[in-house]
């Protein structure tokens, strides 16, 4: 239950700005990529149009080639719902559906796919809750409206929806900049946890945590701002944070630059 | 939230006025960062002895004049009851039948007979009925102009929806009477044709029908409902509609799972003031209603009536007896909408743990 994602000479726009060019890199099944870079390098772009989020801005668009275990994400004939259930996504801010309880926040990626038997949509929810370690936070009321729990259990909450329609592939943007350190904590445990399952690539601007829970580890970066962000530096997390090859890498590990 | 900085920053330099903090600008309190060494000059922080709050300042004053505002509503309500139900109870006392279920209004007469029963009946079936069609379109239109509209469209579309609102409420009747009035009998004449097993769609004669009054009012109410709807859509937190498409949602599910859902407090209050504008719907009802006092589930036949309109038709002619009987019919009209009201505050405070969260 994981796939290999490959881009080739992917670029991006909003309008007529190009927010990213030419990025080349495959993420390996199984494993966790962290997305490291200065803020407006494109790094989120990016992450959003692996699963084909990014189109979903007015006059946004995207260019080159990415695919999931060679098919393309970008077919005329690909059904976008189908690639954003097989490539899930958690987002900056948690965002429960407020209007749902916690039950159906975590079935609600089930509802959509027509699962209807109450049987199979509980037995859904308790794997996808304790796989995100929530289940014993929660079990008592799952009747209680998501948006009542506090900032790190919501998170955990939007993550069990996503892996509950059991993706391929989990995209997390930022997952922990809204959270204190101990729910980062908790998240970046899940994370390891979740790799047996799952390919991860999260976007983040912490770099300890980019160093604590990722196998691989890409660093974007502007040259100014307007241009557009590139892929400076792809190597296994070891390395970059030890001996990157790039003096920019180094910069910006360092904090001599972003 | 916005205070907490501000009270710490007083507090270090020993003032505790934030509770009283008229004398300056809300944002010099930036200023107190600067060390406080020097008490000649003591910043807004203070560092004298603690001033004295002030007896009378803008603060109270302002106060008192929402204090006021607010009391005023009450009086005139207070008043306004009080002179209707003054007005209302000698003719009530008059009436020779039952002013509940005698259908017929004749209060001039000697003895005066007058019922409010087809009235009220009429006045919530018309309503009923009209929001019964008007709703769904409404829904439909906002759904169209939040989320499926190029926002060029989108605006300009609004913009005629919320025209319509503007137009009188004589016009629309004037134009139902005259001109809408004949494709409603044909459309009576069909409905009674084929579908005529449904008691509702009785037999004729067609003309100036609760058919008729109820779509004129549809389209009355059309405007409001949708602006508002349109409105509470669009509202609708990004996050929310991005987490329902990351899942794999097609844009009508997205809908579905994060637009509705979140809407539905503001749909419920759109409706219920679209039911409100339905019920108190006055001179576009006098002029489409067949101004009848009986009670029938007949929709398609010329008759019907509402209280409002009722009011409108026959205040002219109404003597002292008459009036009170008009001012006792607008109480029921009052105690309706009240109940209407009451019914959809319960039904969203029912859900209002979700609703708050959703805030």
């Amino acid at each position: 239950m994981a796939k290999r994602i490959e881009a080739t000479d992917v670029t991006a726009y909003y309008g007529g700005f190009k927010a990213i060019e030419n990025i080349n890199l495959t993420v390996e099944p199984k494993t966790v990529t962290a997305l490291i870079g200065p803020s407006g390098c494109g790094k989120s772009t990016f992450l959003r149009s692996i699963n084909r989020m990014h189109e979903v801005l007015p006059g946004a668009r995207v260019e080159g080639s990415l695919t999931i275990d060679d098919q393309d994400i970008y077919d005329r004939d690909v059904d976008v719902t189908a690639v954003r259930r097989m490539i899930g996504m958690v987002f900056q801010r948690p965002n429960p559906f407020p209007t749902m309880s916690i039950f159906e926040n975590v079935v609600a990626g089930l509802r959509l796919n027509g699962v209807r038997r109450k049987s199979i949509l509980e037995e859904a929810a308790e794997k996808a809750l304790r796989s995100a370690n929530l289940w014993d936070e929660v079990k008592d009321r799952l009747g209680k409206p998501g948006a009542g729990l506090s900032g790190g259990q919501q998170q955990r909450l939007c993550i069990a929806r996503t892996i509950a329609v059991e993706p391929q592939v989990v995209l997390m943007d930022e997952p922990c900049s809204a959270l204190d350190p101990i729910s980062t904590l908790a998240i970046e445990d899940l994370m390891f946890q979740l790799k047996d399952k799952f390919t991860i690539i999260i976007v983040t601007h912490n770099m300890q945590q980019a160093a604590r829970v990722s196998d691989r580890t890409a660093f974007f970066s502007i040259e100014k701002t307007g241009d557009p962000g590139r892929l400076i530096e792809y190597d296994n997390t070891q390395k970059i944070f030890s001996n990157p090859s790039q003096k920019k890498t180094e910069d910006y590990i360092t904090g001599r630059f972003g | 939230m916005g205070d907490t900085p501000q009270r710490s920053a007083h507090a270090g330099t020993g003032g505790t006025t934030v509770a009283t903090s008229h004398g300056w600008p809300a944002g010099a309190s930036a200023r107190v960062a600067e060390p406080s060494g020097n008490p000649g000059t003591p910043g807004p922080g203070g560092g004298d002895a603690l001033p004295r709050a002030k007896a009378f300042g803008a603060e109270r004053a302002f106060r008192g004049l929402t204090l006021a505002a607010g009391t005023f509503v009450l009086v005139v309500i207070a008043a306004i009851a009080i002179f209707l139900i003054a007005k209302a109870v000698p003719a009530l006392r008059a009436n020779s039948e039952s002013f509940w279920t005698f259908e017929g209004w004749f209060p001039n007469d000697n003895p005066p007979k007058f019922g409010i029963g087809a009235l009220a009946f009429g006045t919530v079936l018309t309503a009923l009925l009209a929001l019964l069609m008007a709703v769904p379109v409404a829904l439909g239109i906002a759904l169209y102009l939040s989320h499926y509209a190029p926002r060029r469209l989108g605006n300009g579309l609004g913009f005629l929806v919320d025209l319509l609102a503007a137009v009188p409420s004589v016009v629309f009747g004037l134009w139902g009477r005259d001109y809408f009035a004949q494709p409603v009998a044909d459309l009576s004449a069909w409905l009674n044709r084929y579908f005529g097993w449904i008691p509702i769609f009785g037999d004729g004669p067609y003309g100036n029908s609760i058919l008729l009054g109820s779509v004129v009012l549809a389209i009355m109410v059309l405007p409001i409902v949708t602006s508002l709807s349109r409105e509470v859509f669009r509202q609708t937190p990004t996050a929310n509609e991005e987490a329902a498409l990351a899942l794999g949602a097609t844009r009508w599910e997205m809908v579905r799972t994060a637009v509705l859902p979140y809407g539905r407090p503001g749909v419920i209050a759109a409706v219920m003031l679209g039911l409100g504008r339905a019920l108190g719907e006055t001179i576009a009802l006098a002029l489409t209603l067949g101004s009848t006092y009986a009670i029938s589930f007949n929709v398609l036949a010329s008759g019907g009536n509402t209280i409002a309109a009722n009011i409108a038709n026959r205040f002219a002619e109404a003597n002292d007896t008459g009036r009170g009987a008009l001012i006792a019919s607008g109480l029921v009209l009052f105690a309706i909408t009240l109940i209407v009201n009451i019914t959809a505050r319960a039904i969203i405070y029912r859900r209002r743990e979700f609703t708050e969260s959703a805030a």
